[in-house]
């Protein structure tokens, strides 16, 4: 099968800042692909490589098989939701949704109808009239989403579409979009910074660092199974165990990550080690502890449920020997 | 904690005192005797001496004048108006209209792309660079200008040696050929004086045109053509309509700043008159400042249905 986007040794450089540097992808059809880091690591710039804002200085891109490197992005079926949604904002709603058909020569009666039904497709039916500037951040968000969807893209491009709304709504959207991509089984290639967010929706992740892929696999792998320490620090906080400690714990000189929701408290010393608990932070629905360990510090968290220890307290700690995942990464 | 001795460990600081530290408190209770102070200046000299002396001159032109004694007759007639329909007023205000909508159309083609530029790709040096450049002809005498003008359109001047030189004289005799827009050189031809006003106004088409495509946000481009929408097509639909009300704005400054000037066309151009030029005749040696008033109410009528034509058509609606 072909693959929905290919890069093969791709680099991007600005001067003599590497944006993008010598990266190998390839995105399933009609898998959702998010694209996680933190900023500056050339997720974004990957982004606009596909859509066709950016040319490659090296290396080699297809979109379903043909050669995307010299194609201009209005030749590319590939439409992008912007971050700051880019709504034209002398048109109307309806206007902007069907802008694509417009440049594409669809009669006036035809593209309202199919944008009216994109309005629907994004729940903002009637909206069409209203201008740009009359919506809230969440309603030109579907605005955006819709404009582009009404191309029937092959490839939809999301460059953090949800950064700009708060929590409720953003949970909101996560749901909706990871519906929306089932329904249309179109390929989505979503840029994020949040972890969450790329864990709970993704099919599968690809970690940037500094305009390399660190790794890349399912929401699963990553978190249970970073390659590196950067992956495992980024994705999820995990506790990042130098080798010295993981060898006269588990007996071998490597890096390790421990999950904090691995880690058991208890109060004896039946523990593999034990530690002084330095904070802790009640986050609702459990409890985060930072315990010095050993020279480290250590993050636990705790169920709501359990009686978490005082400031200062000494308590012992343990996990399954299973749980501490020795990484690639060389010592 | 040691603090500095200006920081008070009271929840309420005391006043400043002094004549300015009461001021300033009262202003900021009450922030309309603010508005008010900062604006009764400006709202005084528009309200007395702009309005004023406009209404004085719509009052003039309601005047007539005895063609016999010379005298103004104080008494409200049309009777001023209806001598602008005279076939040689009317000549005026025809001239006078087209050379200001050919100046305009000309001054938005050439701005454009000079702005856009400024806009999209200029920075830093370049971006001042721009900026004195555009500037750099209102920094001197408008007059000199003009007269420099006429020294490279004029027969012996500059112009016509450079095209000897290139041996292209047949182009600028074919172009003197034209009827209505030729004439013996280009010094005395409209084609001399339309020169001169697209370059003395350029900068007023230029800068508002510039300034209204830096508004307009690169990502704008960027999803008109991710929608497919060809450069072209992205130029029709997005910029020009965002870019329009700063167009639109310089297409005021250059059309009635064209419409009403009366010295360029004295200086370079064929004798006939402009509007300017007949508003400088009638109220000098003519002494009819009742027909001067109606002359200049003519531009006023005329921009007030262009500024109407313009948001009909939408031109404001990116603002």
């Amino acid at each position: 099968m072909t693959a929905a986007v290919t890069f093969q040794n791709v680099s991007r450089h600005f001067g003599t800042v590497r944006a993008v540097d010598d990266v190998d992808l390839e995105i399933v059809p009609g898998e959702f692909f998010a694209m996680l880091g933190p900023s500056g690591s050339g997720k974004t710039t990957c982004l606009r490589l596909i859509a066709g804002f950016e040319q490659p200085t090296a290396g080699h891109i297809e979109i379903f098989g043909e050669t995307a490197e010299g194609v201009p992005p209005y030749r590319r079926n590939v439409n992008t939701v912007f971050q700051d949604y880019a709504l034209f904002p002398h048109l109307n709603v309806v206007e902007n949704v069907a802008y694509g058909l417009m440049v594409r020569g669809v009669g006036k009666a035809e593209r309202r109808k199919v944008a009216e039904e994109a309005l629907e497709l994004v729940q903002l039916p009637g909206y069409g009239a209203r201008r740009p500037g009359q919506l809230s951040g969440g309603q030109r968000q579907r605005v955006a989403l819709a404009r582009a969807l009404v191309n029937k893209p092959k490839v939809l491009l999301l460059d953090e579409p949800l950064g700009a709304l708060d929590l409720k709504l953003r949970e909101q959207m996560q749901e909706e979009l990871k519906a929306l991509q089932k329904r249309l089984a179109i390929t989505f290639v979503f840029v994020t910074h949040d972890q969450g967010e790329a864990l709970s929706m993704a099919d599968r992740i690809a970690v940037f660092n500094e305009g390399r892929i660190m790794q890349t696999g399912s929401p699963e792998e990553i978190y249970q199974r970073p390659q590196s320490r950067f992956v495992a620090d980024f994705v999820g906080s995990s506790n990042v165990l130098p080798p010295a400690f993981v060898e006269r714990h588990a007996g071998q000189k490597r890096w390790a990550s421990l999950r904090p929701e691995s880690v058991r408290i208890g109060n004896g010393a039946d523990g593999v080690t034990t530690g002084t608990v330095v904070a802790c932070n009640f986050l609702g629905a459990s409890t985060r502890i930072a315990v010095e360990v050993e020279g480290l510090r250590l993050h636990a968290v705790l169920p709501a449920s359990q009686p978490a220890p005082a400031e200062g307290e000494t308590v012992s700690l343990s996990w399954e020997p299973a749980q501490l995942h020795l990484m690639d990464e060389a010592p | 904690m040691n603090s500095p001795a200006a920081v008070s460990t009271n929840a309420i600081l005391p006043g400043r005192g002094g004549l300015f530290g009461q001021l300033a408190d009262v202003l900021w209770r009450r922030p309309g005797l603010l508005l008010l102070i900062m604006l009764a200046p400006p709202v005084l000299w528009l309200g007395v001496i702009y309005l004023g002396s406009l209404f004085a001159l719509l009052a003039q032109s309601f005047f007539s004048i005895d063609e016999f004694s010379g005298l103004i007759n104080y008494e409200l007639t049309l009777k001023t108006y209806g001598e602008l329909f005279r076939p040689s007023n009317m000549d005026i205000i025809l001239r006078s209209v087209s050379m200001a909508a050919v100046v305009t159309l000309a001054a938005a083609i050439v701005a454009f792309p000079i702005a856009y530029y400024a806009a999209r790709y200029a920075r830093g040096k370049w971006k001042a660079l721009f900026y004195l450049g555009a500037m750099l002809p209102l920094w001197s005498s408008y007059l000199v200008k003009v007269y420099a003008w006429k020294l490279i359109l004029a027969k012996e001047g500059i112009l016509t040696w450079l095209f000897t030189k290139l041996h292209l004289m047949w182009l600028l005799e074919l172009v003197l050929a034209i009827p209505v827009i030729g004439g013996n050189s280009l010094s005395v031809s409209y084609t001399g004086t339309f020169l001169v006003f697209l370059y003395v106004w350029l900068p007023f088409m230029i800068l508002p045109t510039q300034a209204a495509l830096e508004r307009v946000p690169v990502n704008l481009i960027e999803a008109s053509s991710d929608l497919g929408a060809a450069p072209g097509q992205t130029f029709r639909t997005v910029l020009l309509p965002l870019a329009l009300p700063g167009m639109v704005a310089g297409s005021i400054f250059t059309f009635s700043l064209t419409l009403g000037d009366y010295i360029i066309p004295q200086i370079v151009g064929s004798s006939r008159l402009f509007i300017g030029q007949a508003v400088y005749a009638q109220q000098g040696t003519a002494g009819n400042i009742p027909l001067a008033a109606a002359f200049t109410v003519v531009p006023i009528v005329i921009m007030g249905f262009y500024l109407w034509g313009a948001k009909r058509l939408g031109a404001f609606d990116a603002l």
